[in-house]
């Protein structure tokens, strides 16, 4: 079967139409959400590791815990961590929207929408509160 | 392969881009900027605009086409047949996303009206793309009625219940628009079948007719073909009969769950 990139480079050398969500197609709530759910994905595993030398530390002596901490509780470590945090509550909530579809609910675009904006919501509500506990406690 | 930018051949060469002029005395002027690409020059694309007096111009972004090639520029390439959305042909990008031009009106748009080629498409001349892929994707999952038992003396009959599964299925016309803004579609389009072959394909598995629904599921059963899809929906939002192609994908998908038991 001939490809849309080979039918388009052959000897007839015609262009590929313009695509790219931004300059030709419209961000759309669909897309954005869609690409930020995988961007979180991605960040939420690197930051697990960050999060793992922090308990890799605390097994491993005052003299390490104390170093590691030192680094997280600074304001780039804690910007660092209020990010991911948010990051991981968004792949959370989004994840399960996921889960919903795959099941087979809320694939109409109404409620596709009406879900999409709550999971923003949501997750940055989640986020504040999460972080309005941690400084509490 | 995911690919961000356009190949050297297909960037718009943003200095030869033509200008025609609104008649002198129109008061209602609005400006149609259009991709261009010209096969005989073989040159890059370039983005034409026209302005229109849209108070001798038809409502529809076609009117306009239309009267773009009649009145002003008769190079401007573009299909259209039915001008009233039952036959896809005028399928294109219009201010950002995919729709047909005959039922998009003028007045949706705001400011300038830019008008592009279906996204991720060999163009063929200005606003035509090549559909020859497309067109064999969706031969590939035999959108038509298989059976084994003999042909009955009369029609093959189906209960108003299931012919009502056909509804929001039967309705395509294969425009191709939420093909063209699904940006799986566009990073592997070679293997990955798009909405609307999916579509079709749900179509006939969901027709209490087809005996072939054991095969039809069978063939989508690829990491690939079907599972490329991951619910972005940029298709059910595009799509310019209001149908939900990424409903279709999942049923097909719960129904292969469903059938390992």
């Amino acid at each position: 079967m001939s490809t849309n990139k080979a039918v388009a480079s052959k000897a007839t050398n015609r262009p590929l139409s313009p695509f790219m969500i931004g300059p030709f197609y419209k961000p759309q709530l669909t897309s954005m959400l869609s690409i930020t759910h995988r961007l979180t994905g991605l960040v939420v595993t690197l930051g697990s590791l960050f999060i793992a030398g922090w308990l890799i530390s605390l097994a491993a002596g005052p003299y390490w815990y104390e170093g590691y901490a030192h680094h997280m509780l600074a304001w780039y470590g804690q910007v660092l961590l209020f990010l991911w945090s948010w990051c991981t509550l968004f792949h959370l909530c989004n994840g399960v929207r996921h889960l919903g579809w795959d099941v087979g609910f809320g694939l109409d675009l109404k409620t596709a929408y009406l879900t999409g904006y709550s999971v923003v919501i949501v997750s940055a509500v989640l986020t504040i509160a999460v972080w309005i506990l941690a400084y509490a406690a | 392969m995911v690919q961000l930018t356009l190949p050297k051949n297909s960037t718009i060469d943003k200095k030869a881009g033509k200008k025609f002029a609104a008649p002198a005395g129109a008061k209602n002027v609005r400006s149609f900027k259009i991709y261009r690409y010209d096969p005989d020059t073989g040159a890059n694309p370039r983005i034409d605009t026209y302005d229109l007096d849209m108070d001798a111009c038809g409502p529809m972004v076609l009117d306009a086409l239309i009267k773009i090639k009649n009145e002003i520029d008769p190079t401007l390439t573009f299909r259209r047949s039915c001008r009233e959305g039952i036959c896809g042909s005028c399928a294109m990008n219009i201010d950002g996303t995919n729709t047909l031009a005959c039922t998009k009106g003028c007045e949706e748009v705001k400011g300038d009206v830019k008008i592009y080629p279906l996204p991720h498409m060999p163009v063929v001349k200005d606003l035509v793309p090549d559909l020859t892929h497309f067109y064999a994707q969706l031969a590939s999952v035999e959108p038509w009625l298989k059976t084994d038992s003999p042909a009955p003396t009369r029609e093959r009959l189906q209960s108003e219940e299931d012919r009502a599964k056909l509804d929001g299925l039967y309705e395509c016309i294969l425009c191709a628009c939420c093909s063209t803004s699904c940006p799986s579609y566009w990073w592997n389009g070679d293997r990955y079948l798009g909405p609307a072959v999916l579509l079709q394909a749900y179509r006939w598995i969901a027709d209490s007719r087809d005996e072939a629904t054991g095969d039809r599921l069978d063939a989508l059963e690829d990491p690939f073909k079907l599972y490329r899809c991951h619910t972005i929906m940029n298709c059910t939002k595009t799509c310019p009969k209001g149908l939900n192609p990424a409903e279709a994908i999942a049923k097909t998908k719960r129904l292969l769950v469903e059938r390992q038991g």
